[in-house]
């Protein structure tokens, strides 16, 4: 593979991988949250495998088609069960209504608008906070990393204002995918043992925030965060 | 049958204590062999005990074994709720163990992340509203915040390769904090700046700390218990390896800058919300971010004194607040309540369980001959002796909003008449005599470390990397 072709998919690969964030923000409903979402992880996957072929590591590839399988296949795939999952029957009368407010982000604090705004200017301050690591060795990868960063930001963004559960799992998973792009685009990934290790707590994470969105179902009747208000301090 | 179910639990309650004692007794063979041979590793090089993760593992097993001897049981109206719970505490003291013995950062920070999702389906046992919310807010914020370390942890990891170490040491501890000189300045910078924030996070520090209040009000007891009294230390502790690395690469101006200013805002917080705090859970939890603050004030100053003070105050406050949560769960199930509020009198109606509570809060006050004493007074003369005397005094200010709020809630609970009148409640000589241990022993070590002072000091000058 010759260097401009690399450097070219590379920032193919990198491009995709931020639009999906800036998408994910754009997108009220929560069924295509996810499904951009898995798109993502099939971009994350493809920076990996391309960083693995043009340096001739083979265990990369390995490590990329993991990679893809479970942030393209197995998160997704648990989200959209959670999603599915039979609501509470707290109104059995208006059943309709509240499938329709559940599968979707009906209220973020901010507005779409805002948020792609504020997607941008994340975007500009990845640039700004990563000129140093960038400056540390300039490649093709690090100069991508931070599209990383602004990921990072963008699902810490996510996390904050959306007013669903299963939005801000998604948020939660955006940074976690971010992470993983820095680490691969700066050093080809961490080794193996905390890559695994990682990938399994994150994946447990999600099990656990699928659990608990259920236990939320069965005690609030919703997902919406804003009916969390039990614990306050006056 | 229910004579037989009982036993089965008792059975089940000594496993877990026997847990909690194997991590004591595996703490004290090690603190053996390490005070005398210096740092032992295992397992290739992927745990390793020195003189700091030996401490902190004593802390682990002091704590465990003192809240699960004391606290009130876990839930045992169902098998398998009860099954779970002891499942997840074994879970939970194993990650806890290997958070302080592993020697690769990530590894570390896989346990202390696999610790918040053993302990989110702790808090959320119950399926009441509150449980759920706290349960879900622990996680979340939690997970976000950790993953922020997470991703200093990689920046670190591309500073170390870029400083040319190879791929199988570039996250391991020693080989860092050996060469951390040759680590590039801005990179380290950020990603030591990331990490504080998302440790912090799981120490209860500012500005991600606001899962800290629900969760410890919400969780059983016991688990609060190591919750507040190791859980938090020992991502402390974590942090206190990145740092020692980000001195040696940056001097000590980053670290202390970033730590006292973390320390102040955390201690401004507790102090402000212990003021007309209601619900003594919560009033406990609080006092654990401003002991948390002053342990991170006390790595801030990161002199040899100031170490040994900061150390001595994580066990200190582990065994106080493990008293203080444990006769807190009992006195939950005694009135039913946890306004404070709605309890007068304590020490006229439970004479032991208000006398536990008393002393254990007059430990957390810093009052002498308790351990807290001793560290907070250390920690004071080694500010000022560093030139921090602005920071020690503007914490001190605050400290003392802290000590007048939190002793009068606990004077108004302990003190006057009980509301009705009752027969006293006793606690039983096996809960009672648990917490009577933690507290002499805290008071012990405010009075002389004995034979853990050359571990101390040793610990104390990994912590302080000058």
């Amino acid at each position: 593979m010759g260097d401009t072709l690399y450097t070219q998919l590379l920032d193919l690969a990198c491009g995709a991988f931020l639009l999906a964030a800036v998408v994910v923000l754009w997108l009220r409903q929560l069924a295509s949250i996810v499904r951009v979402f898995a798109l993502q992880g099939v971009a994350l996957a493809a920076v990996a495998a391309l960083l693995g072929a043009h340096e001739g590591r083979w265990e990369l590839l390995a490590v990329a088609v993991g990679i893809g399988l479970l942030r393209a296949g197995l998160l997704p795939h648990l989200v959209r069960r959670a999603l599915s999952a039979p609501a509470a029957p707290a109104h059995p009368g208006h059943h309709y209504e509240e499938d329709v407010s559940e599968a979707r982000e009906t209220r973020p604090l901010v507005n779409v608008a805002a948020s792609l705004l504020s997607a941008a200017l994340l975007t500009l301050l990845s640039y700004a906070v990563a000129r140093p690591l960038v400056e540390l060795h300039p490649t093709p990868a690090t100069r991508a990393l931070p599209v990383g960063l602004a990921v990072v930001l963008t699902g810490f963004f996510t996390l904050v204002t959306r007013r669903r559960a299963l939005a801000q799992v998604v948020g939660f998973l955006l940074m976690d995918n971010g992470i993983t792009a820095v680490a691969f685009l700066a050093a080809s990934g961490v080794p193996l043992i905390v890559e695994l290790g990682v990938s399994f707590d994150v994946l447990l994470a999600v099990l656990v925030l699928r659990i608990l969105t259920t236990r939320m179902r069965a005690a609030f009747g919703g997902t919406g965060i804003d009916d969390l208000r039990e614990l306050r301090e006056w | 049958m229910r004579g037989g179910g009982a036993g089965r639990r008792g059975g089940e309650e000594a496993a877990l204590l026997l847990s909690a004692l194997t991590v004591l007794g595996c703490a004290a063979g090690l603190a053996v062999a390490v005070t005398r041979h210096g740092p032992v590793t295992a397992y290739g090089r992927l745990l390793r005990a020195d003189a700091l993760s030996v401490w902190m593992l004593l802390a682990v097993g002091a704590v465990a074994t003192l809240a699960l001897a004391a606290g009130p049981r876990g839930p045992d109206h169902d098998a398998a709720a009860a099954r779970r719970y002891d499942v997840l505490v074994h879970a939970l003291l194993a990650t806890l163990s290997l958070a302080v013995l592993a020697a690769n950062l990530g590894v570390v920070w896989i346990a202390i992340e696999a610790t918040t999702i053993l302990t989110a389906f702790l808090v959320g046992h119950r399926r009441t509203r509150a449980c759920v919310e706290a349960a879900w807010k622990y996680m979340v914020i939690c997970s976000a915040g950790i993953a922020l370390a997470l991703l200093g942890t990689v920046l670190l990891y591309y500073a170390a390769r870029q400083a040319g170490i190879p791929e199988a040491l570039a996250l391991d501890w020693p080989t860092l904090a050996g060469r951390a000189g040759r680590l590039d300045p801005a990179v380290t910078r950020l990603g030591t700046g990331l990490v504080v924030l998302g440790f912090g996070a799981k120490a209860g520090l500012a500005p991600l700390h606001a899962w800290l209040p629900d969760t410890y009000g919400q969780a059983p007891a016991p688990v609060s218990a190591l919750m507040s009294g190791v859980l938090s230390s020992v991502a402390f502790a974590g942090l206190l390896r990145y740092k020692v690395i980000a001195d040696t690469a940056l001097g000590p101006a980053w670290s202390r800058a970033l730590l006292t200013g973390t320390a102040l805002l955390t201690l401004a917080l507790a102090a402000a919300l212990l003021i007309g705090q209601r619900d003594y859970r919560r009033m406990l939890a609080y006092s654990s971010m401003e002991h948390m603050s002053l342990i991170a004030l006390g790595a801030a100053v990161g002199t040899p004194l100031a170490a040994s003070a900061m150390l001595l105050h994580m066990l200190g406050h582990g065994l106080a607040k493990a008293v203080a949560f444990c006769a807190a769960g009992h006195l939950e199930r005694l009135r039913a309540t946890t306004r404070t509020g709605r309890v007068r009198g304590l020490l006229a109606e439970a004479p032991v369980l208000g006398a536990a509570l008393a002393l254990a809060v007059l430990a957390l006050l810093g009052l002498p001959p308790f351990g807290l004493f001793a560290a907070e007074l250390g920690l004071v003369r080694a500010g000022f002796a560093a030139g921090m005397g602005w920071a020690v005094g503007g914490a001190l200010v605050l400290l003392l909003t802290a000590f007048a709020a939190l002793g009068t809630l606990t004077a108004r609970m302990l003190l006057g008449a009980p509301p009705a009148p009752r027969p006293p409640a006793r606690l039983g000589v096996r809960a009672a005599l648990p917490l009577l241990a933690g507290l002499l022993l805290c008071a012990a070590l405010g009075v002389s470390t004995g034979p853990l002072t050359g571990l101390l000091a040793s610990a104390a000058e990994i912590a302080g990397g000058r």
